[in-house]
């Protein structure tokens, strides 16, 4: 693989495909784009394979000074690699769930694989301004992805979606002006390791914040994401999910973490406040839906929250749930969609009262919607288990509060997910048009069976997905100790409980 | 400096000049027959000025070697590089004409006559060294300019929107002729250079009060706000191959002509005009956004956006640095690019039997019914609005990026930010072309030229065109250097 330019390639697959389908006809611009998504799986795959473990922290790298001011440069480490693995392992799963998409096939198709480009490109860019603009361009396709193909509010969606997510990164955008500005380089890696005096840190913080806030979301910003999330397609809806919502924990684990620690550390309460709030009031919000979409929507932002917790709890615990979490939920929450999808595809609505004892008529289909409810939950064995205990371990180092109102994020989720489920899967048939809905076809089968073997390894043997990235995390740690929080959090447990603050993360550092 | 040598720097202007003088007599002899032939001559005549101008502009030309009859005249790479886009925009408005007069059989052999005066007038606009070329390159513009807004002589529409265009025209240049007037009484001299050597040491009064006229003059020729009320009323009424003239050749010619002035003239005293310009700036781009979102007219829709785009120009000029200006010119040329596309996509806009259709109801639907259409307008939208990766966001970030420089952040923030409202109205366009049913009133067909210059612009804005950055981004700091090199 040494010379090949294999992230280039990545990026140049699903583009030649979008180019393909959009000249196609509705038959060939499915197999065009099912041949290219799965073109870049195995792309994805070698990348996994031969990213060396232990090597140098930026593998892969290709750098061509084609513009004016920035340059082609990717790369990636651990923390971009898993990030990329996960979005070509969704997307031809995403255009095998479209199969029931009937209108402007080819444009459709072209949309996505557009799409794919640009989150790869999101995640491989070493290069500040090319990341901006592979960040912002995933506006024009998912803009039309949700207005053209969307349900009835689609419009609303589409202009909510395109304006609040603007609105957060141009800000960013100015923010990284300054900073080139200031370091003279636009060097990610560089950007990285540069010390930015801690009065400018804020500001930039808060300008990267409020794109990042929004792409998260992050409660109060994140009501683009239920609306744009109902109206979607299924496939828009997993991507959305599985990927884009990725974006915003890797923009900050990869900007606002190393870039600003100090502003980080300062501002740290911030993330916390609203991150609190998200996981309780969305949790709740989930509990009273009676849209399945909507209902998953609402738990994305609050694991949403517990990723944001973990990520600033500036210890090596914390990293990694929170990588963990974003992983796990990117794989459950595109199933979760992907189960509503499947008898959405049958029924047509969304609505949870519609259905009931789909366990009778569909038992495969209630076995895979019950592991991936589960796996949302956390149960221990599944990937969301991992990713939520990681997390709150760490968070719970720097303050036993906002992991104990987090926590309770856990058990609310619990009961959003059983409710939704009791009432889906178990209980009786009242309708019969639901009770006569078959079960899984093939394709449906091949769509879920990845998913939840990857939710299950994840589970049982997270080291294979934790192995790339622990160098990387480590390497942040270090960098993010000179700002670590030893105060106020840490001193008001000391001051409470002393014993319980020595032994408890002792406890965890053992358990797992 | 000889005549001779003076003579050969403005080859371009007597080039287009003497053309434009003989096709005029050709067109007295010949009639409207020959239209169609003069038009060629003139896009001949168009494309020789251009290579002739390429050159300096290639070479970066600066310094005293460029200056003509005693600075009067600068033949610069700053001006070489408006020079450039004028021509090329002079040239679109030739080749889009025949299709829109020809169906009536109003194609008059005096049109591309008038473009050709019209022309002439921008590049002595772009060259000047003096008020007084400065005003005649203006007025020479835009007596060519009123008579082509009422180009359409039996549409009341069009003769309005002549004559308002001449009535506040003619305001305007009575406003600058007046800060003229007020500048050189105060300095004593006309010419570029006398000025900032009088401004030197500080502005007085009454050289304050010139400026101050002087810059409403030029905001009014680029409509900027609060000087902007003439331009949704001339664009709508305006014979659109005229439109798409008005919205991009003089547009940059009116900018050079501001970017020299200020910086060749007072620019040792840029924070008496930043303060101006920057109101200007934000204004235009609150102004033009909100104005855009009730529009109904897709000609007036494209008249509020041009006065947005203003807005961001003037964030560059309002730098006052090289850098700035140089941004300002790579925006002026992804701005042409785009003006010309989205006019050429409503020249397209036709009925069966090719009416020419204005609503922005019409185009409901188009991505059904026109896809290659629909893309292309599509493209040009988001490129409009600043969305990457299409290369309208290049124009905005290099500018935003020398108000930075420039230690303007929160100029920059607040520009920006205000610039999420324009994109509202150019994402609707796309939602009315991708999201509604089809209304299916666009059927008519266009011919090759008009497909050709859509495809170029479409190229342009397509991501493919960041692979033009470097190229652009050393022209446009070469022209930027030679204007700096000379205040």
């Amino acid at each position: 693989m040494e010379g090949l330019p294999i992230l280039s390639l990545m990026l140049l697959v699903p583009m030649v495909g979008a180019a393909a389908c959009l000249f196609s006809g509705d038959k060939a611009a499915r197999a065009i784009a099912l041949a290219a998504t799965l073109i870049n799986l195995a792309l994805g795959i070698a990348l996994w394979v031969n990213f060396d473990i232990g090597g140098p922290q930026w593998q892969f790298t290709e750098r061509a000074p084609i513009f004016a001011g920035f340059s082609w440069a990717l790369g990636i480490d651990g923390i971009a690699l898993m990030l990329i693995v996960l979005s070509v392992f969704l997307m031809p799963i995403c255009i095998l769930a479209s199969a029931s998409i009937d209108k402007r096939v080819g444009e459709y198709m072209a949309a996505f694989l557009f799409m794919e480009t640009l989150m790869i490109g999101v995640f491989a860019a070493q290069d500040l301004y090319l990341f901006y603009i592979f960040f912002e361009a995933g506006l024009i396709p998912m803009y039309l992805i949700i207005g053209i193909w969307g349900g009835q509010n689609r419009i609303y969606a589409a202009y909510k979606f395109f304006l609040y997510t603007l609105l957060g990164s141009v800000l960013m955008l100015i923010a990284m002006l300054w900073m080139v500005n200031e370091a003279g380089t636009t060097d990610i890696p560089t950007l990285m390791a540069y010390d930015f005096p801690v009065k400018a840190q804020t500001w930039l913080w808060l300008a990267f914040f409020a794109s990042f806030a929004v792409k998260m979301p992050m409660w109060p910003v994140h009501t683009w994401l239920p609306d744009a999330h109902v109206q979607a397609p299924t496939a828009g809806s997993v991507i959305l999910a599985g990927v884009l919502l990725k974006m915003g924990g890797y923009g900050f684990i990869r900007f606002s973490l190393p870039m600003f620690p100090e502003a980080s550390s300062q501002l740290m309460w911030v993330i916390f406040a609203l991150s609190m709030i998200a996981v309780v009031v969305t949790s709740l919000i989930a509990l009273v839906q009676h849209d399945m979409k909507k209902l998953i929507a609402y738990s994305s932002v609050a694991h949403m929250a517990i990723v944001t917790v973990g990520l600033f709890s500036f210890n090596v615990q914390g990293l990694e749930g929170s990588m963990i979490v974003m992983l796990s939920h990117g794989l459950v929450s595109g199933a979760l969609f992907l189960c509503v999808g499947v008898i959405y595809d049958r029924l047509h609505t969304r609505e949870i009262d519609r259905y009931g004892g789909l366990a009778i008529n569909m038992p495969k289909y209630a076995l895979f919607f019950m592991l991936f409810t589960m796996a949302s939950i956390g149960l221990p064995g599944t990937s969301g288990f991992v990713g939520e205990f990681l997390s709150l371990a760490g968070i719970y180092q720097v303050s036993s509060w906002v992991a104990f109102v987090c926590t309770t994020g856990i058990i609310l989720g619990a009961a959003y997910m059983l409710y939704l489920y009791r009432r889906i899967a178990f209980g009786e048939q009242k309708n019969a048009d639901a009770a006569a809905m078959p079960d899984l076809s093939w394709r449906e089968w091949l769509m879920l069976g990845p998913i939840a073997a990857a939710v299950l390894w994840m589970g049982v043997y997270p080291e294979s997905f934790l192995a790339p990235m622990r160098a990387d995390i480590q390497a942040l740690d270090a960098r993010l100790a000179r700002a670590a929080p030893e105060g106020d959090a840490r001193l008001t447990i000391n001051k409470t409980a002393p014993a319980k603050a020595a032994a408890e993360p002792a406890a965890h550092e053992g358990a797992h | 400096m000889d005549f001779v040598a003076s003579l050969g720097l403005i080859l371009p202007e007597l080039i287009l000049s003497l053309t434009g003088l003989v096709l005029l007599l050709v067109a007295a002899w010949a009639g409207d027959k020959a239209s169609s032939a003069i038009s060629v001559a003139g896009c001949v005549a168009l494309g020789a000025c251009f290579f002739l101008v390429a050159r300096t502009v290639c070479a970066g030309a600066s310094g005293p070697d460029t200056v003509a009859f005693f600075g009067q005249f600068r033949a610069d790479a700053f001006a070489g590089f408006a020079k450039l886009m004028i021509y090329a925009a002079s040239g679109a408005a030739l080749v889009v004409a025949p299709a829109f007069f020809g169906r009536t059989g109003q194609m008059k052999a005096e049109y591309p006559v008038l473009i050709l005066f019209a022309t002439v007038g921008m590049s002595l606009m772009v060259s000047a060294g003096d008020l007084l070329t400065l005003y005649i390159g203006l007025e020479m513009n835009s007596l060519s300019a009123y008579v082509l807004a009422a180009f359409l002589r039996n549409d009341s529409r069009s003769s309005e929107a002549g004559l308002k265009y001449f009535v506040l025209g003619a305001l305007a240049s009575g406003i600058l002729l007046f800060g003229m007037s007020l500048t050189y009484g105060f300095t004593g001299t006309t010419s570029f250079e006398g000025i900032r050597a009088a401004v030197g040491d500080g502005l007085n009064g009454g050289t304050l009060f010139g400026l101050v006229f002087v810059f409403a003059g030029l905001a009014f020729k680029i409509s900027a706000v609060p000087f902007h009320m003439w331009t949704p009323d001339v664009y709508e009424g305006a014979p659109t191959p005229v439109t798409a003239f008005f919205a991009s050749a003089p547009k940059v010619a009116a900018v050079a002509l501001a970017t020299r002035v200020a910086i060749e003239a007072f620019g040792s005293q840029a924070d008496a005009w930043r303060q101006v310009v920057i109101f200007a700036a934000l204004a235009s781009i609150v102004v033009g956004a909100l104005g855009a979102i009730g529009q109904s007219n897709i000609k007036r829709l494209l008249a509020y956006s041009s006065i947005n785009n203003v807005g961001f120009i003037l964030i560059g000029l309002a730098c006052a640095t090289p850098k700035g200006v140089s941004a300002l010119l790579v925006y002026l040329a992804i701005y042409v690019a785009m003006t010309v596309g989205s006019f050429v996509a409503v020249l397209m806009m036709r009925a069966e039997d090719g009416t020419p259709i204005e609503g922005i109801a019409d185009l409901a639907g188009l991505s059904r019914t026109r896809p290659a259409l629909a893309w292309c307008l599509a493209m040009l939208m988001f490129s409009l609005a600043g969305i990457p990766p299409l290369f309208g966001f290049w124009g905005k970030f290099v500018v935003f990026q020398a108000a930075v420089q420039a230690n303007l952040v929160a100029l920059a923030a607040i520009g920006i930010a205000a610039s999420v409202i324009g994109a509202f109205y150019y994402i609707k366009i796309v939602k009315i072309m991708f999201f509604d049913e089809p209304a299916d009133t666009i059927r008519g067909k266009s011919d090759w030229a008009h497909w050709a210059l859509l495809a170029i612009s479409a190229i342009v804005v397509s991501p493919l065109g960041y692979l033009l950055t470097a190229w652009l981004g050393k022209l446009a700091d070469g022209a930027a250097a030679a204007l700096f090199l000379l205040a």
